[in-house]
């Protein structure tokens, strides 16, 4: 396909993503609303660890951590941590947290970067997934800043918007608190999909793919690994804390056991599966991280499988062998994840023509 | 709380810290073995571990075998095990990009963790000691037979492996596939099967660890967890292509951490308590691999353009 042809296809299937967002809370049930409102969240740190990751080449066992420090600034900014003895007095409205979140976790993932530079590979996975165990350390060890073990609690909050009632009103619509949730995820997950797009599409997405294919041949064509691997750094930690603002206001807590290091390697599958290095098929990766957990536990296939499978496969240890095994199978089955599905289904259709 | 230096304790500390070294030097080879024939960390060591120990729990236990042929066994069973892996899930993925076998990896250890809890449940077992757990006063310094028992089969395994690498066969064609495969399949090495070789005899490593570890910390499906961390740490301490390395930085990493518990008893480290061990474990880590990049025995990466 010409890099035309390329970029209206591109464009339609943004348009159809678009459509689909905001149709599909009139389709579903209110709680199923707010499942699609956490893989929109999903969906936003997917796009950060991909820049890094897929388009950078920089592996990331840690990025749970600045989903968290993200999450944690939002919470603070929000109610403030004087009730354990903190300085900061809060009383922000949460949706007005959310720059502050991106900026704070995008500031420690450019400061982070800097020694990363020294790291490359395996050594980088290990510092980064170094951040990721010992950030809950840390969140007891300051406890009069973060809340400790107990967490900071959002929920009936004034500064939650609907202070978590039944309905939200908002822009003169009335909305239920979860589809309220869902409208905010997405209209903050789309605007960054974009951003996203604009990023890894010209310039500067062409130097970070040159950083990845191969340094040396970057560094004779002038493109300067110290800037472009700090600034893919902070670019996808700011994402990242984004995510993490979104996701405490949706929980309405966070403790240290919010962002578990579990949720840095779901990160890393979901860009997998997802497809390195492409942006489309991360709609797919956010809503396997979400739901295949919930697939394997039975959950809405109840009426597909029959009993027995169901019975089997739910038995304590059950959904992890299924979801062990399906992760493996769809490694097989797609080698360069949805986006390169996409890919190989658009080079097909482009030969018949 | 203590003012005068307690040698007996302090010594103490060293063997228990050099054993729990050993398991971590143990597995960290494992991961150096297939990180030098594949190219990936493979996250699914620490359960393919668990899963070998929960093999000789249940033929001692439920099938009443003694506890030597019972080990012996798991060994073998290990060994093919590990070959069977890598011929069922690795070899398909092998020539595509590493992170797509890491998440491989990944979801065998889900998979694992998920089949042991369903076949034996998640309830806590005892698995014994081959050496015994009795306590022996060496001049004032108690120490368990186990962790003397487990440095020397640390050990030992570093030795035969050692030996094994160097003066046989199959050895230097493991070691030739490791630095070029394409070059070792000119010259008639069999390399696919050295790569399954490598998987069975990483799997076999991670049984004998994974033996040890259980009588220690009890048999549970998520016993080897934070042993894989220490290992991973380990192995990237010493330098992940070099066994050497792995054995040194675990050996070191298990020093270190007892040497933190042991200082705790003084006021200037009084702020150090168990929970913060892994994390500053891996921060001292970090902070020698920024001025080693390549781990302490790695050798740094020359790339020909």
């Amino acid at each position: 396909m010409s890099p035309r042809a390329q970029r209206i296809v591109g464009f339609v299937a943004f348009g159809a993503l678009v459509v689909v967002v905001v149709v599909l809370p009139t389709l579903v049930s209110d709680f199923k609303a707010q499942q699609y409102a956490y893989v929109g969240i999903y969906l936003i740190a997917l796009l950060g660890l991909n820049i890094l990751t897929g388009y950078t080449g920089q592996i990331s066992l840690g990025h749970g951590a600045f989903m968290a420090i993200g999450g944690y600034t939002t919470a603070i900014l929000m109610v403030g941590n004087e009730q354990f003895g903190g300085p900061i007095a809060g009383g922000m409205r949460d949706v007005w947290t959310l720059p502050f979140a991106a900026l704070v976790a995008g500031l420690v993932g450019l400061l982070f970067g800097l020694p990363a530079l020294r790291l490359s590979g395996l050594y980088l996975a290990l510092a980064t997934f170094a951040i990721a165990v010992a950030f809950p350390s840390a969140v007891k060890r300051f406890a009069e800043f973060s809340g400790g073990g107990q967490g900071i609690n959002l929920f009936g909050t004034e500064q939650l918007t609907g202070s978590s009632a039944q309905r939200v009103e908002i822009l003169g619509f009335t909305l239920s608190y979860n589809d309220w949730l869902y409208a905010l995820s997405w209209s903050v997950a789309l605007p960054a999909f974009v951003v996203a797009w604009l990023i890894v599409r010209g310039r500067t997405g062409r130097a970070l793919r040159a950083v990845r294919d191969s340094e040396t041949a970057a560094v004779s064509s002038g493109v300067s690994l110290a800037r472009y691997k700090t600034l893919a750094f902070g670019v996808s930690a700011a994402y990242a804390g984004l995510a993490g603002g979104l996701f405490a206001i949706a929980n309405t807590f966070v403790n240290p056991d919010t962002f578990p290091i579990a949720l840095s390697i779901f990160l890393l599958i979901g860009i997998v599966v997802g497809g390195l290095g492409g942006l489309s098929g991360l709609v797919f990766g956010a809503i396997f991280v979400y739901f295949l957990p919930l697939w394997a536990q039975g959950e809405d296939l109840g009426s597909i499988l029959p009993d027995r499978v169901i019975e089997e496969t739910t038995k304590p240890g059950g959904p992890a062998i299924v979801y062990g095994v399906v992760l493996i199978l769809l490694m097989f089955l797609i080698p360069n994840g949805v986006s390169g599905l996409f890919r190989r289904v658009g080079a097909f259709l482009a030969r018949r023509r | 709380m203590l003012g005068a230096f307690d040698t007996a304790y302090f010594a103490q500390q060293v063997v228990s810290g050099l054993a729990s070294g050993g398991v971590y030097a143990l597995l960290a080879l494992a991961l150096v073995i297939i990180h030098r024939s594949t190219g990936v960390i493979n996250f699914a060591q620490g359960e393919m571990a668990t899963f070998s120990a929960y093999i000789c729990w249940a033929l001692v236990t439920s099938h009443g075998w003694s506890y030597w042929p019972a080990l012996v066994a798991t060994l073998v069973l290990s060994f093919v095990g590990g070959v069977g892996i890598h011929r069922v899930v690795i070899r398909p993925v092998e020539r595509g990009s590493v992170l797509r076998i890491v998440i491989v990896t990944i979801g065998l250890l889900i998979a694992i963790n998920g089949f042991i809890i369903w076949q034996w449940s998640g309830e806590p077992q005892q698995l014994q000691s081959p050496f015994g757990t009795d306590i022996v006063t060496i001049g004032d310094v108690a120490v368990s037979e186990h962790d003397i028992g487990t440095i020397a089969v640390a050990l030992g395994i570093v030795v035969l492996l050692w030996l094994f690498f160097q003066f046989t066969k199959v050895g230097l064609a493991l070691r030739a596939t490791a630095v070029n495969p394409e070059e070792a399949r000119l010259v008639g090495v069999r390399v696919t099967w050295m790569l399954a070789l490598g998987w069975g005899l990483a799997a076999t490593l991670g049984a004998v660890a994974g033996v040890l570890t259980a009588p220690i910390v009890g048999l549970d499906p998520n016993m080897m967890v934070a042993v894989l961390i220490y290992a991973f740490a380990a192995a990237v301490l010493g330098g992940i292509d070099s066994p050497a390395g792995a054995v040194v930085g675990g050996l070191l990493l298990g020093l270190m951490l007892n040497m933190l518990t042991f200082f705790s008893q003084y006021r200037a480290f009084d702020w150090f308590s168990e929970e913060l061990r892994l994390p500053i474990a891996l921060l001292i880590i970090l902070v020698v691999l920024l001025v080693r990049p390549s781990g302490l025995f790695g050798h740094a990466h020359v790339k020909r353009v």
